[in-house]
């Protein structure tokens, strides 16, 4: 309970002032598409050169959680998830907001984000030690077999048809493979200098979910611009909060899964949403309801992307290692404070480390109270007419795209995904197993070539891959999902759930 | 509209001729970019935000320097684009690592060579050292390497990917050694390969020394040996390989320091190569990366030019027939 002690620190005035303007700030800055939250706790490195390491801390540990959270504004409202943690989360939360209920669907975010952050945090307070030691005993084989568990989903996810999820899963996963392979050593499929270092994930989920969406509205402007204008209803806090709490099991998948997930260096924040979304799915009763707008949907994928926050810094804390790019940010952020993490950070520094853990738990509070006063008029963004949300999607598609790399070699990435996208899209692909096939085609390829080196030099690759608890526990769960898949195919009678002839066309 | 036209490209082009002909005496006149081949939060990005940050002094270069970073397959993506696309203008520089840039030319494939940069400054040297986990049976170089010699291509030793200062100096050892390592390069730069050395999934590692300094501090890792002419402030209780009867020398240190395009003015190359030593030598910057545990080296132009040819050469023959 030593943490208590420090809870002094994050009132002081200083310091609270810092986790206010991080964490309202965090939230806007979270809501643009292309600034993810490693860019935005960069950009706050060289404004903690000045301050005390407590308030630098304060200050990153806001930003840090309020940008994850503030990525489903634009999941939401613009179907552009911000981050690869927020794709879930456009899934059913933009069909919400195509309804009308924009508000809704973005208090049920910020409050299953509230709900899961807590909990990570708290797990980092309380269980940090045993955390540590799990993240060790993940190794390569693991994380390899923890990427193939995310592409059996891929069938499944946000389609009308599962060998059209799984071909555009196919298409994913070979655009992943373009670019310098580092462990081998060897280029493959650079056409173009644009090419030479990969699709990066920012300017694909740009262009796969914006460019669509932008060339649907400009073809819908030229008929009926002002039809599509909404009535936002006004959304009341207190029946948000008596909503969420039919949704516990969705809030409670999404938080374990995030939690976990959240541990695994290189893995965590990229899919813990998608598979908290999967499994919440896989569980619930009205597992048809998924991608029509159904606010389970949001709440698992947003408490799961909240709930990774807390864990993900025990690898930096414990052990001095970042487990994810925001993570080395942040130990950058610490080491200008001469500040070492290391299992004795909590001995030598209490009161930096201990106040930042607070601050980012009081933050979590502080995102979920001014996140619900931004989603009120954020949401009316849905009442713009479609000629000018075009306009304004296109603008910031191709400034979020540029900012990652100031290139525009990945601008010209984006418009020509985005272009392929919105014609794959007539013929009923979708974009979310596409983009998780891109995120996942590097996890899983380069810890098996990886693994290869290593169990050359150790007893082969049978016995390195297929030996051990976590490895057949993982291989299990890899074949149940894929018996899952078979079973709920053949129930439906070949046919899958609600197939629909013309895929998005029905819309 | 044509008229128009006209005018602006007429307008245009005798701005550019105006300002190239004040151009070296105001320079610089409006902020300075760096590029950074690494993604924000990398060691070379951490790096070069610190020993950046007083450049807008009026004693220093009068204008503040800004990063962009350009990171994509291992550095190559961001060397390509300043050695085919950069203005050289003297407003965009680049942060240079030796000896990737040195070894990926070398290995082909790329569109520059020490040839395509006129260096300024190097303002850092973080050599490359030999740890393993704090359990692990071996307690010296000596130990490791009669391993390796009884055990040839097993002895599995992790580091940051292909043709970087960690495999420089993996091949180096085993030219020294007369053994077989085996070298497994890892996605995500040194932190992963530490974390393999940590979570005991590789035998032995190589790291930077500033991170593993970190990782032992934390008494996580056992550092062996250090890839470097002479031992570390930051580790003085240990050895440099040669002490340790390899015959490495420094070829594997990762250098960091400043660059810009051939092809930029001579009198913009001076003035930088005089004031940019100034800005690392700053006391706050010194203060800064000492804190961060980042060890400072600074190094004139010339000293630059020379230790580029020096590796240049050195790497040419080690990195021949692989």
């Amino acid at each position: 309970m030593e943490f208590l002690n420090y809870f002094g620190g994050v009132f002081e005035p200083w310091a609270f002032m810092l986790l206010l303007g991080g964490t309202i700030g965090g939230l806007i800055l979270g809501a643009t598409p292309g600034l993810s939250p490693t860019m935005a706790v960069a950009l706050l490195i060289p404004f903690t050169f000045h301050m005390s390491a407590t308030h630098g801390l304060v200050l990153l540990g806001a930003a840090y959680t309020s940008t994850v959270a503030g990525g489903a504004v634009s999941a939401i409202l613009l179907k552009i998830p911000g981050a690869p943690a927020n794709i879930a989360t456009a899934l059913d939360g933009n069909e919400m907001a195509k309804r009308g209920e924009g508000a809704r669907a973005l208090h049920m975010s910020f409050l299953s984000s509230g709900v899961g952050g807590v909990i990570g945090i708290l797990l980092l307070i309380f269980l940090t030690p045993v955390l540590a030691q799990w993240v060790l005993k993940i190794q390569t084989p693991h994380v390899f077999w923890i990427a193939i568990l995310g592409v059996t989903v891929i069938g499944s996810l946000d389609s009308k048809s599962f060998v059209k999820g799984l071909l555009s899963g196919c298409i994913g996963l070979w655009l992943s493979t373009i670019g310098y392979d580092e462990i081998q050593g060897t280029e493959r499929f650079i056409f173009a200098d644009a090419l030479s270092g990969g699709i990066g994930i920012i300017p694909a989920l740009i262009g796969l979910f914006a460019i669509p969406q932008v060339l649907d509205m400009m073809a819908k402007g030229r008929v009926d611009a002002l039809v599509e204008a909404l009535e936002v209803p006004k959304q009341k806090l207190t029946a948000s909060l008596r909503e969420l709490t039919r949704y516990v099991r969705a809030l409670s998948i999404g938080t374990v899964v995030g939690s976990i997930i959240g541990l695994i260096p290189g893995v965590g924040g990229q899919i813990a949403g998608l598979v908290a979304y999967d499994q919440s799915r896989k569980l619930s009763p009205q597992r048809e309801k998924f991608g029509t707008g159904h606010p389970e949907g949001v709440v698992a994928a947003e408490s799961a992307n909240n709930a990774m926050v807390g864990p993900s810094l025990v690898p930096l804390l414990t052990l001095s290692i970042p487990g994810s790019p925001t993570a080395a940010v942040l130990l950058g952020g610490l080491l200008i404070k001469e500040i070492f993490p290391g299992s004795d950070i909590f001995d030598n520094h209490p009161e930096v480390v201990w106040t930042f853990i607070n601050s980012m738990l009081v933050g979590q509070v502080l995102m979920v109270i001014f996140g619900i006063m931004i989603a009120g008029w954020a949401a009316r963004i849905a009442r713009a007419p479609a000629p000018i949300m075009a306009a304004g999607v296109l603008v910031l598609a191709v400034f979020g795209s540029y900012s990652v790399g100031q290139s525009v070699g990945d601008v010209h990435i984006m418009l020509a995904l985005g272009i392929g996208m919105f014609i794959l899209e007539k013929f009923g692909f979708s974009a979310a197993p596409l983009v998780l096939g891109l995120i996942l085609g590097p996890i899983a390829g380069d810890n098996f070539t990886q693994g290869m080196t290593l169990a050359a030099a150790q007893d082969g690759p049978w016995v390195y891959f297929f030996t051990g608890t976590l490895n057949i526990f993982l291989i299990s769960l890899v074949i149940a999902s894929i018996a899952y898949s078979f079973w709920n195919n053949m129930l439906a009678g070949g046919k899958t759930p609600a197939a629909e002839p013309a895929g998005r066309e029905a819309k | 509209m044509k008229k128009l036209f006209k005018t602006a490209v007429l307008a245009t082009a005798a701005l550019a001729v105006a300002a190239t002909g004040s151009f070296a005496a105001d320079y610089p006149d409006r902020p300075i970019g760096v590029a950074v081949s690494y993604g924000a939060g990398g060691a070379t990005d951490f790096q070069a935000r610190i020993v950046t940050m007083v450049a807008g002094n009026e004693d220093i270069l009068g204008q503040p320097i800004y990063i962009l970073n350009k990171p994509g397959a291992g550095g190559r993506k961001g060397w390509n684009w300043f050695a085919t696309e950069a203005p050289a203008d003297g407003y965009t520089m680049s942060a240079y690592n030796i000896p990737h840039f040195i070894a990926q030319s070398i290995k082909g494939g790329v569109k520059y060579s020490a040839d395509s940069f006129e260096p300024i400054a190097n303002w850092g040297s973080d050599p490359a050292v030999v740890v393993v986990g704090k359990d692990s049976k071996f307690n010296s170089m000596q130990d490791l390497i009669d391993y390796a010699k009884a055990n040839p291509g097993k002895t599995t030793t992790s580091g940051a990917g292909l043709f970087v200062g960690h495999h420089i100096a993996a091949l180096q050892i085993e030219k020294a050694c007369e053994c077989k390592l085996a070298y497994v390069p890892t996605k995500g730069g040194g932190a992963a390969a530490m974390k393999a050395v940590i979570g005991g999934e590789v035998l032995a590692g190589i790291n930077n020394l500033s991170d593993a300094f970190r990782a032992r501090e934390a008494g996580n890792v056992k550092i062996l040996g250090v890839a470097d002419l002479e031992r570390n402030d930051f580790i003085k209780d240990v050895p440099t390989l040669k002490e340790s009867g390899l015959d490495v020398d420094n070829s594997s240190v990762n250098f960091r320091g400043l660059m810009v395009p051939k092809g930029t003015p001579p009198e913009i190359i001076e003035k930088l190569a005089k004031q940019v030593p100034m800005m690392f030598a700053h006391a706050r910057v010194a203060k800064r990366m000492k804190a961060g545990g980042s060890p400072m080296k600074i190094m004139n132009r010339e000293e630059v030019q020379k230790m580029w040819a020096d590796r240049e050469e050195v790497l040419k023959e080690l990195l021949k027939g692989l």
